[in-house]
C-alpha cells in the first residue's frame, strides 16, 4: 500500500487500464486532477471547448477502436460534454468522460459551477457514476472502461468530487470487476442460428442488412465470407459504410432516406433481410408499416432490447456479430451441403440491372459553378479511399457516404444517430490522433464547420494535420432543401452567405493553411496541395453550388417505395420506376402481422 | 394493458431514478411504483404497475435489463401472484357518523389508527379492488388519503431469485 492522492489514483488508473490520450479542458473542480497528468504518461489534448473534447473522443474511439476519454470541469465544463456523449450513445461509441464535481459537503447547495452531471447524463450514458471515496476512484475508472467497451460500447461518465481528488489515502488496486447486473450475451443461440441458416437456404430474394455492430465487433472478414460463401448482396448502413468494401461486386451501398436506389428498393423487394447489428433506424425503413413488406427477418444484435424494437424479428439472435457470424457461417455451409446451393440468380440480376440503370448522378460542366458532390467524389478518388473520412451533419454528410468508395472500417467516421452538427471538425481532430499515419478528412458543411472551428486551434498548437474540405454552399444546405421541397421555397432563416466568414482568413488566423476553391478545374490541384502538407491543418473553402439537391431521397415519414430519384433522371426513367414500385413490386398483399403499425 | 412487475435492483443511489428516468423518455407510463429493501440489505425490489396500451411488455423488460444496476425483471401474472396496497385514509367522523365508519372498518378488516374530534384515521390494505370499494362506500367523508402503490409476490415457494440472472447488457 502506498499514499496517494484521489487525483494520483486516477491518472494510476487510467495508466493501467491503457489509456494514451485524454481530451479536455481543465476548470476548478477538476484542477487537483491536473497536477498528476503533469508526471503521467498520458498525452492531454487540451481543446478550446467541452464540446469539441467529447466529439474529439468520439472520432478517436470509432477511429481505433479503443475507448476514447474526454475530460472536464463541473457545472458548464461538464453540461458541454453532453451533446458529444449523445452522439456517442446513439452510435455506440465507447467513451468516458471524467468530469470534477464540487466538493462533497457543497453537492446539493447550489454551489458555485455546481450542476448535476450524473442526472443530466443518466439518458445519453450507458452507465454513470458519482465517486464519493478517494478509495473507490480506481475501481470505478476500471469498472468505466469495462462497461463502456464491452456488449454493446457506449459512453459512461464518472463524476468526481473536488476533495475526493485530493484526499489522501491508501491506494489500493482495482480488484475484479464484479457487475452481477451486467453481463452482456455475446454468443449466440446455436438453434436460432441454425432456424437463420435454414431461412437463408430457403430464401430467393435474400439481402444482408449490415450495420454499426459489424464495424464495433471487427467482424468485417466474417461479413465478406458469407456474402462471397451465399452470393447473396449486402446493403451497408451509414454506420457501417466501409465495413465492407464499395467496390466489391455484391456490396450495395447506404439504403435509407438518401440511400442508392438499388440499396433501397431491394430491402422494399427482398424476401429476407440478413440484419447483422443495425437497429431499423427510422432514416433507414421509412414509413414503417411499408417497410420491405414481404421480407422475414433474421436480426442478430448484442442489445436484445434493439431486436424487435421497430420491427418484428422472424429469428431473433442475441450476440456479438462477429460471434454470429463465424457461427452462421458454419450452419449455412453445412445447410448447402444439406439441401444444395439455393439459386439467387435471378435476384442477383435484377439488382445489378437497378445498379447500371440508376446510380448516384449529377452533372458538374466544366465551366459551370462547383458541384459539391464533385469536390467529395474528387476527394474519394485522390486519396483512393485510403484515408479516414469524418463528416459533420447535413447534405455534405450525405454526398459525401455517396460518392467515396470506402474500402475499410473504421475509415467513415461520423454522427449517424444523434446527427449533431459541429462533430466534424473534432472528431477528425480525435481520429489523426488515434491513426497518426493516416490521411485524415473532415467533409464539412459550412454550417456545422461553425459550430466548432475553434478546434483548429488545438490542432495547430497540437500539431494534428487533419486536411478540412468545408463544403461552402453558403445555406443549412439540408434545411434549405427541405424549405424547398417540402415548405414551397419558402427559405427561412437558412441563409449563412459565401463570404462571412472568410474561412481562408479565419484558417490563417487559426494557424492553419487556408485555400478556396471557386471553380471545378480548381478541386484537383487544391486536393493535392492540402495532401502535400503535413505539418500544418489544411483548411478548403469549396464554394458551392447553393441549390445543388442531395437525392436520391425517401421524404421523412413517406414509404421507401416514394423513393424521388431527382432532376438527373429523365421522365421516362422516373415514369418506369413508379410503374415498377405501383404495378410489379408485391405479387401478394404483404403480411400485416411483419410489420407494426406506425406509432 | 397493465402489468405488473417485480424488478431486483442493487440498492444504490440513484437506483429509482434511473428507473423512473427509464420509463419516462421511453414512453412507458407508470400506473404504481412501490419501492423497498428486502431480506439482502443491499438489493432493493421494485414493484411497478407499468399501463402499455400499445407495446409488448418485453420492450419494457429489455430496457430494464440494460441498467446496469437491475439484476432481474419477472412480470407477476395476476393469477399466480397476491397483490397488496396499504391506504391510510382520514374521514370525516362527527360523534354521530363514528359507529358507520367503525362498522365498515370491521367489515373490511381495516384499523383504527387515529381518532380526533371531529376526523379518524384508518388503515386499510388488500387488493387494489378491495382500497377502491372501501373508498367508494366512504365517499365525501373522506378529508384526504394516501396509498403505498402496489407489491406483489409470486404463490407457492418459488423466489423470484431462483431463477439464474438473465441480464443482458
Amino acid at each position: 500500500m502506498t499514499q496517494a492522492t484521489g487525483a494520483q489514483a486516477l491518472f494510476r488508473a487510467l495508466e493501467t487500464v491503457g489509456v494514451q490520450h485524454v481530451f479536455g479542458i481543465p476548470g476548478g473542480a477538476i484542477l487537483p486532477a491536473y497536477d498528476p497528468l503533469i508526471d503521467s504518461s498520458i498525452r492531454h489534448i487540451l481543446c478550446r471547448h467541452e464540446q469539441g473534447a467529447a466529439h474529439a473522443a468520439d472520432g478517436y474511439a470509432q477511429a481505433s477502436g479503443k475507448v476514447g476519454v474526454c475530460m472536464a470541469t463541473s457545472g458548464p465544463g461538464a453540461t458541454n460534454l453532453i451533446t458529444g456523449l449523445a452522439s456517442s450513445y446513439m452510435d455506440s461509441i465507447p467513451v468516458v468522460a471524467i468530469t470534477g464535481q464540487v466538493p462533497r459537503p457543497a453537492i446539493g447547495f447550489d454551489a458555485f459551477q455546481e450542476s448535476d452531471v450524473t442526472g443530466i447524463s443518466m439518458p445519453v450514458t450507458k452507465h454513470n457514476w458519482l465517486v464519493m471515496h478517494p478509495e473507490d476512484i480506481a475501481q470505478t475508472i476500471a469498472e468505466a472502461f469495462h462497461v463502456a467497451s464491452t456488449g454493446r460500447p457506449g459512453p459512461v461518465l464518472v463524476d468526481i468530487p473536488k476533495d475526493v481528488l485530493q484526499a489522501t489515502f491508501d491506494y489500493r488496486d482495482p480488484g475484479k470487476i464484479d457487475l452481477p447486473g451486467y453481463q452482456p450475451v455475446t454468443r449466440p443461440n446455436q438453434r436460432q442460428i441454425v432456424e437463420a441458416a435454414k431461412l437463408i437456404a430457403a430464401a430467393e430474394r435474400p439481402l444482408i442488412y449490415a450495420g454499426g455492430g459489424i464495424i464495433k465487433a471487427g467482424a468485417s472478414d466474417e461479413l465478406l465470407k458469407l456474402a462471397e460463401l451465399t452470393g447473396i448482396h449486402v446493403i451497408t448502413t451509414l454506420m457501417a459504410r466501409g465495413c465492407m468494401p464499395d467496390t466489391h461486386p455484391l456490396c450495395l451501398g447506404m439504403p435509407g432516406m438518401h440511400g442508392s436506389y438499388t440499396a433501397v428498393t431491394s430491402m422494399q423487394r427482398a424476401d429476407l433481410l440478413i440484419a447483422i447489428g443495425p437497429r431499423f433506424d427510422d432514416r433507414v425503413t421509412g414509413k414503417l408499416a411499408t417497410f420491405a413488406p414481404e421480407a422475414k427477418v433474421i436480426h442478430a444484435d448484442i442489445d436484445p432490447a434493439e431486436i424487435g424494437k421497430n420491427r418484428k424479428a422472424d429469428v431473433p439472435i442475441v450476440g456479438d456479430a462477429k460471434a454470429v457470424l463465424l457461427e452462421l457461417i458454419k450452419a449455412v455451409e453445412a445447410q448447402f451441403e444439406k439441401n444444395g446451393r439455393p439459386d439467387y440468380s435471378a435476384w442477383s440480376a435484377q439488382l445489378d440491372a437497378w445498379r447500371r440503370q440508376y446510380p448516384y448522378r449529377y452533372t458538374q460542366s466544366p465551366d459551370a459553378v462547383l458541384k459539391p458532390e464533385f469536390a467529395i467524389e474528387r476527394i474519394g478518388e485522390l486519396t483512393q479511399g485510403n484515408g479516414i473520412y469524418v463528416a459533420g451533419v447535413g447534405q455534405h454528410q450525405m454526398w459525401a457516404s455517396q460518392y467515396i468508395k470506402f474500402q475499410r472500417p473504421r475509415t467513415w467516421i461520423n454522427s449517424g444517430g444523434l446527427g449533431a452538427m459541429g462533430f466534424g471538425v473534432p472528431a477528425a481532430m480525435g481520429a489523426k490522433v488515434a491513426m497518426p499515419d493516416k490521411e485524415v478528412w473532415c467533409i464539412d458543411g459550412d454550417g456545422c464547420f461553425q459550430m466548432t472551428c475553434q478546434e483548429l486551434a488545438t490542432m495547430t498548437v497540437e500539431k494534428i494535420p487533419v486536411k478540412i474540405a468545408i463544403i461552402n454552399n453558403a445555406y443549412l444546405g439540408m434545411v434549405r432543401q427541405w424549405q424547398q421541397l417540402f415548405y414551397n421555397e419558402r427559405y427561412s432563416e437558412v441563409e449563412f452567405g459565401w463570404d462571412v466568414p472568410d474561412y481562408v482568413k479565419l484558417a490563417e488566423a487559426y494557424g492553419c493553411i487556408g485555400l478556396r476553391v471557386e471553380s471545378p478545374d480548381e478541386v484537383d490541384s487544391a486536393i493535392e496541395k492540402a495532401r502535400g502538407i503535413e505539418d500544418h491543418p489544411v483548411v478548403i473553402d469549396f464554394r458551392c453550388d447553393p441549390r445543388e439537391m442531395c437525392y436520391p431521397m425517401v421524404p421523412a415519414g413517406t414509404s421507401n417505395d416514394d423513393i424521388i430519384l431527382g432532376p438527373e433522371y429523365d421522365r421516362e426513367e422516373i415514369e418506369q420506376v413508379k410503374a415498377a414500385h405501383t404495378d410489379t413490386l408485391y405479387d401478394d398483399d404483404p403480411d400485416p402481422d411483419l410489420a407494426p403499425a406506425e406509432e | 394493458m397493465k402489468h405488473t412487475i417485480s424488478v431486483l435492483v442493487e440498492n444504490k443511489p440513484g437506483v429509482l431514478a434511473r428507473v423512473s428516468g427509464l420509463f419516462a423518455r421511453r414512453g412507458f407510463n407508470i400506473h404504481s411504483l412501490a419501492v423497498g429493501t428486502t431480506e439482502s440489505p443491499d438489493i432493493s425490489r421494485m414493484t411497478i404497475v407499468v399501463d402499455l396500451p400499445e407495446r409488448p411488455l418485453e420492450h419494457v423488460t429489455k430496457q430494464l435489463y440494460k441498467l446496469i444496476n437491475v439484476l432481474k425483471v419477472i412480470e407477476l401474472e395476476p393469477a399466480s401472484c397476491v397483490e397488496r396496497e396499504l391506504m391510510l385514509v382520514k374521514v370525516r367522523a362527527t360523534p354521530d357518523a363514528r359507529a358507520q365508519i367503525i362498522e365498515l372498518v370491521e367489515v373490511f378488516r381495516a384499523k383504527i389508527v387515529d381518532v380526533g374530534t371531529d376526523a379518524m384515521t384508518v388503515e386499510v390494505s388488500g387488493s387494489p379492488d378491495k382500497l377502491h370499494a372501501f373508498e367508494d362506500l366512504v365517499g365525501d367523508r373522506i378529508i384526504e388519503l394516501v396509498k403505498t402503490g402496489r407489491i406483489a409476490l409470486s404463490r407457492g415457494s418459488r423466489s423470484i431469485k431462483d431463477r439464474a440472472l438473465r441480464v443482458a447488457g
